[in-house]
């Protein structure tokens, strides 16, 4: 009985300790990685549509998915880039399937609908297969394409997106997802802009 | 046994990876490229020398039957703060590395560091282990983390090398590249070692 009191009172002493070493380091490193994680936030969206100076991730519409569209897509989250009063694009992200797991889509708009940009923001695909959606060759095709001057697939499905050599399911998926993506803002686009 | 003695075992003769074979998991998994395979070697080796110092200063006090908890309560702190150092100053790192920096927690070099020498050893002499087998853990990957680079993506650093004629082996950077690797090294060293005792 004693020993078990013994053994509680010295591991308590030792977690306790952590915990507040862990509080302190915690408190010091809290802002630097708030403020890294808004940085890298703006860069993705300066990537896809660098034409703004307001503080577009503070400048968002969320948009839920429509009641009967039947997809599984969650919220959407629209940041709205401006120039003075007037909108100059949306940045947004969409998620496509790919091979090894989902792949996340940054995507900029012109108020349009025309693409702007697109970054890979997150992947698991096959290094030197699949992966290769992330490179500048393949991504380099989509600005100034839009809903109605594209057929969004790839070539060898009778689309006009160039594929990749040897991957289907990368690509396709991103086709997709941009499909996607392009497509809701175009139904959603009043509520979005707020221009009504 | 000096401190320089353990200082360099960590190095050559006891070293984590290549002689007594421990983490091997993180070994494999982040050895895709030269600056993965330094910062994990560098951001374990801060652990280390964390909670080898730790333990080695508190050894008297834990009772025998709860050493392993506390150890990895120590350990686990220190992966905790590297972790979240790392997400506040070197994002892009900390981003590339994901998952393996907390798993730093469950490399058995740490635990094992802390079992075999911390716990029984002053605090001065934990530290010349910590920075030895540290540096061993980090010598390793980076062998291992170059030769798959090279080959695999061409590149040393991200900076290109190969000639561009060069088309690169791209299994290098996939889970088998790792294992061809560290199996063939593991060989190698195995030779040079029996030649030397022999």
């Amino acid at each position: 009985m004693r020993e078990l009191f013994k053994l509680t009172i010295v591991l308590t002493i030792i977690c306790s300790l952590a915990a507040t070493a862990l509080a302190l380091v915690y408190n010091i490193t809290k802002d630097p990685i708030a403020y890294q994680q808004r940085l890298k936030k703006l860069k993705a969206i300066k990537a896809v549509q660098p034409i703004y100076d307001n503080e577009p991730d503070q400048d968002f519409v969320d948009i839920p998915p429509e009641q009967n569209a039947g997809g599984d897509a969650g919220l959407t989250r629209f940041y709205i880039t401006k120039k003075g009063a007037d909108p100059t694009g949306v940045v947004f992200v969409v998620t496509g399937v790919g091979y090894g797991g989902p792949i996340d889509l940054m995507l900029g708009l012109t108020p349009e609908g025309t693409i702007t940009g697109i970054q890979v923001l997150k992947h698991s695909e096959t290094p030197g297969l699949g992966a290769k959606i992330t490179e500048e060759k393949f991504l380099k095709q989509f600005p100034s394409k839009n809903i109605q001057n594209t057929k969004w697939s790839l070539k060898k499905s009778g689309g006009d997106i160039d594929q990749i050599s040897g991957a289907t399911i990368s690509p396709t998926a991103v086709v997709t997802a941009i499909h996607a993506g392009l497509a809701l803002f175009s139904d959603r686009r009043d509520e979005i802009l707020q221009t009504n | 046994m000096g401190f320089y003695n353990e200082l360099v075992k960590g190095i050559w003769r006891e070293n984590p990876v290549f002689r007594i074979v421990l983490g091997v998991c993180p070994t494999l998994a982040v050895s895709t490229q030269v600056s993965n395979g330094v910062g994990m070697g560098l951001a374990a080796t801060f652990v280390l020398l964390g909670s080898n110092v730790i333990i080695a200063l508190i050894r008297k006090g834990i009772p025998d039957k709860i050493r392993i908890p506390a150890f990895i309560v120590v350990i686990s702190t220190f992966v905790t703060i590297v972790d979240l150092f790392m997400a506040a100053y070197t994002p892009a790192l900390h981003e590339r590395l994901g998952i393996f920096i907390p798993l730093i927690v469950v490399n058995c070099i740490i635990l094992g560091r802390a079992e075999a020498f911390a716990s029984k050893s002053t605090v001065w002499m934990s530290v010349a282990d910590a920075l030895g087998m540290g540096a061993g853990f980090t010598v390793a990957l980076t062998i291992i983390s170059s030769i798959r680079e090279l080959l695999g993506a061409g590149t040393f650093f991200g900076i290109q090398v190969m000639p561009s004629a060069f088309s690169p082996a791209v299994i290098m950077i996939l889970p088998p590249g790792a294992f061809l690797t560290i199996g063939t090294l593991l060989g190698f060293f195995n030779y040079l070692s029996k030649r030397k005792s022999a």
